[in-house]
């Protein structure tokens, strides 16, 4: 993690070096690097211009192209977002899914924690192994496990029940925030608890008064990244959910808005604009943890 | 830091009671902080991956306990066109997919790499298709391909007027197809070009200056320098990135389900229709077991495929 909060500083040497000695004019720069910068960015962020812009779309404009300019908006509309709010279960959907991930968050972060601490600072035989463990059960994907799991689900009496989610949701940020954690707990300097140690206090007052007050970087870092990994899970939810008011924002909107032959796609752009905002409202505020705890996790 | 300490000998000292003194047995207290981690993976992975396995022998269906049946599942799904149809999708959506992922997520992050304003805010800019739910921006992508309203076909057709009929772009076989691919490299972009920037930004500057003293052109620094140093990280995302594609279910599933005519269903979204939806668990867990070799082999490949090519070039340079 050293090298992730070291980054700022190395960013302007690294990047700032090649370009002082290129010689290259500004014509140049713009036709290598922004001309091209600016078509990915205008491909990255078009879909989503394009949900907004549908979501606030009068149905009359949203199928005529030939009247109305389909990338402008003449006369905005709350109809869709109304429709949503008070005719669909849509508000039990994104309590569910708040539900869902806050509670899977929490306790991942519980286990992840305590694991992470013991695999790092308890130092047993085998503690690396038992990481390496850990590390593999990440790349175990959802597509191979849910079968089974439904069956696993149902013998539980878990099924249909959002508690479900949040016990099988650790399967996959467990893995992950496990090894965010190793990696924060490891930049922690050991003279620290050695300290603490000679000083008499106990491993959980250790744990407590020292090494997670330092950790809470990481604790944010690995918590936003849960709560977005879970309010984003599709495939578990799908098979695990069946009544109409458990089910998660995504798959409510993907099985209960999608109705017959003609889709009513102001409803539905409105609806995946709405379940993206709360992550992406969590995302802007937190940036830097997401960058630094997606790099951080790769570089370990 | 040791101000807050200071307080902590004098409660340790004053109430050793037993609970204190068992929770500062080592290992106890090893034991007990895995417990919660390794209960968790125990109970929801490693034991329904085990189960997946032996499902996948049974004829289990929804309801009813199934029976040991050897390898018939295998032997059917050998026998079932519409498995081999997943298993060519599967691979032809990994592999294009991945390529074109990479390359221009590596291409992105060379660009982010450079010096230039409001650089975090772009980078910030660039992770969003990551971090939003993939099935909400499969929706849009949905609406993006529709038959009739799609943006696509009107820019193509009333203003460019390259075409002059719209593009049917999920009703047939192979433009689904490659709809799906063009969804799928969208995602992953940002994810790839986000790891490989924080790669790129490790590479000290001082090789570059010394290639420049050298004469090296820019594509030799790219080649000689940029490339090998990246290799470690590549290996790993690209590890991560095969196997996320390869059982991918939410864009197609979002988006096509499998049609038209089953030309899009990949391994997990047959697996999905014949387990969940058709109720047939043992025949879903096969498809879904099929799914290991093929993994096992891109790990495998990816991983050691790219670090031994590091290994060898970190040699030559000593």
């Amino acid at each position: 993690m050293t090298d992730v909060a070291a980054s700022p500083g190395n960013t302007n040497v690294a990047s700032a070096t090649p370009d002082t000695m290129a010689w290259d004019s500004r014509a140049r720069r713009v036709m290598m690097i922004y001309l091209p910068l600016s078509c990915f960015v205008l491909i990255l962020l078009f879909p989503f211009y394009w949900m907004a812009i549908t979501s606030f779309k009068p149905n009359a404009e949203l199928l005529n192209y030939k009247e109305h300019n389909p990338f402008w908006i003449t006369s905005p509309t709350l109809a869709h977002i109304k429709h949503l709010l008070f005719n669909t279960a849509y508000p039990t959907w994104l309590k569910t899914t708040m539900f869902v991930a806050v509670g899977s968050t929490t306790l991942s972060l519980f286990a992840s924690t305590l694991a992470a601490y013991a695999i790092e600072r308890l130092r047993f035989r085998g503690s690396p192994y038992v990481g390496l463990g850990i590390y593999l059960a990440y790349l175990v994907p959802p597509s191979i496990l849910f079968i089974p799991l439904a069956t696993v689900i149902v013998q539980f009496g878990l099924f249909d029940s959002p508690m479900a989610l949040i016990l099988v949701y650790p399967t996959f940020l467990v893995p992950f925030c496990t090894w965010l954690l190793i990696g924060y707990f490891k930049s922690i300097p050991y003279e620290l608890e050695e300290c603490a140690l000679v000083d008499g206090a106990t491993r959980l007052q250790i744990l407590r008064r020292i090494t997670l007050p330092l950790a809470v970087p990481g604790l944010i870092s690995a918590g936003i990244f849960s709560f977005t990994l879970s309010w984003n899970e599709f495939i578990y939810a799908l098979a695990f959910i069946q009544s109409g008011a458990n089910k998660t924002v995504p798959v409510a909107i993907l099985t209960e808005l999608v109705t017959g032959d003609v889709y009513q796609w102001g409803a539905l752009m409105a609806g995946s604009l709405l379940g993206s905002l709360p992550v992406a409202l969590f995302y802007s505020l937190f940036v830097d943890y997401y960058v630094s705890s997606l790099t951080g996790a790769v570089k370990e | 830091m040791s101000v807050t300490t200071l307080s902590s000998p004098a409660l340790a000292v004053r109430q050793p009671g037993w609970i204190v003194r068992l929770f500062d047995y080592k290992p106890f207290l090893i034991v007990m902080c895995l417990a919660p981690a390794i209960g968790l993976l125990a109970v929801f992975l490693t034991y329904p991956l085990g189960l997946g396995v032996w499902l996948a022998f049974t004829d289990t269906t929804i309801g009813r306990r199934g029976t040991y049946i050897g390898l018939e599942n295998f032997q059917y799904l050998l026998t079932d066109p519409l498995w081999w149809n997943a298993v060519f999708y599967s691979v032809v959506y990994t592999g294009i997919a991945t390529f074109g992922k990479f390359a221009l997520g590596f291409w992105l992050a060379l660009l982010l790499n450079n010096h230039f304003p409001l650089k975090s805010l772009l980078r910030a800019i660039v992770l969003l298709p990551w971090i939003v739910p993939t099935v909400l921006s499969a929706l849009a992508f949905w609406w993006i391909y529709d038959p009739q309203f799609s943006i696509i076909s009107y820019l193509l057709v009333d203003v460019l007027h390259w075409r002059s009929s719209n593009i049917d772009f999920l009703g047939t076989p192979w433009p689904a197809r490659f709809s799906l691919i063009a969804a799928n490299i969208w995602r992953g972009i940002p994810f790839v070009a986000i790891s490989l920037l924080a790669g790129l930004q490790t590479i000290s500057p001082s090789l570059y200056e010394a290639a420049m003293l050298d004469g090296a052109s820019a594509w030799q620094r790219f080649r000689y320098i940029t490339f090998p140093m990246m290799m470690p990280i590549l290996a790993i995302v690209m590890t991560f990135s095969i196997i996320f594609t390869f059982t991918d279910f939410q864009l197609v599933y979002a988006i096509t389900r499998g049609g038209p005519v089953n030309s899009t269903h990949l391994l997990a979204t047959l697996a999905f229709q014949r387990g969940i939806a058709g109720g047939e668990l043992g025949e879903g867990a096969a498809i879904a077991v099929s799914m290991i070799p093929f993994l096992v082999f891109a790990t495998l490949f990816s991983y050691f495929g790219l670090a031994r090519r590091k290994w060898q070039q970190g040699e030559a340079n000593d």
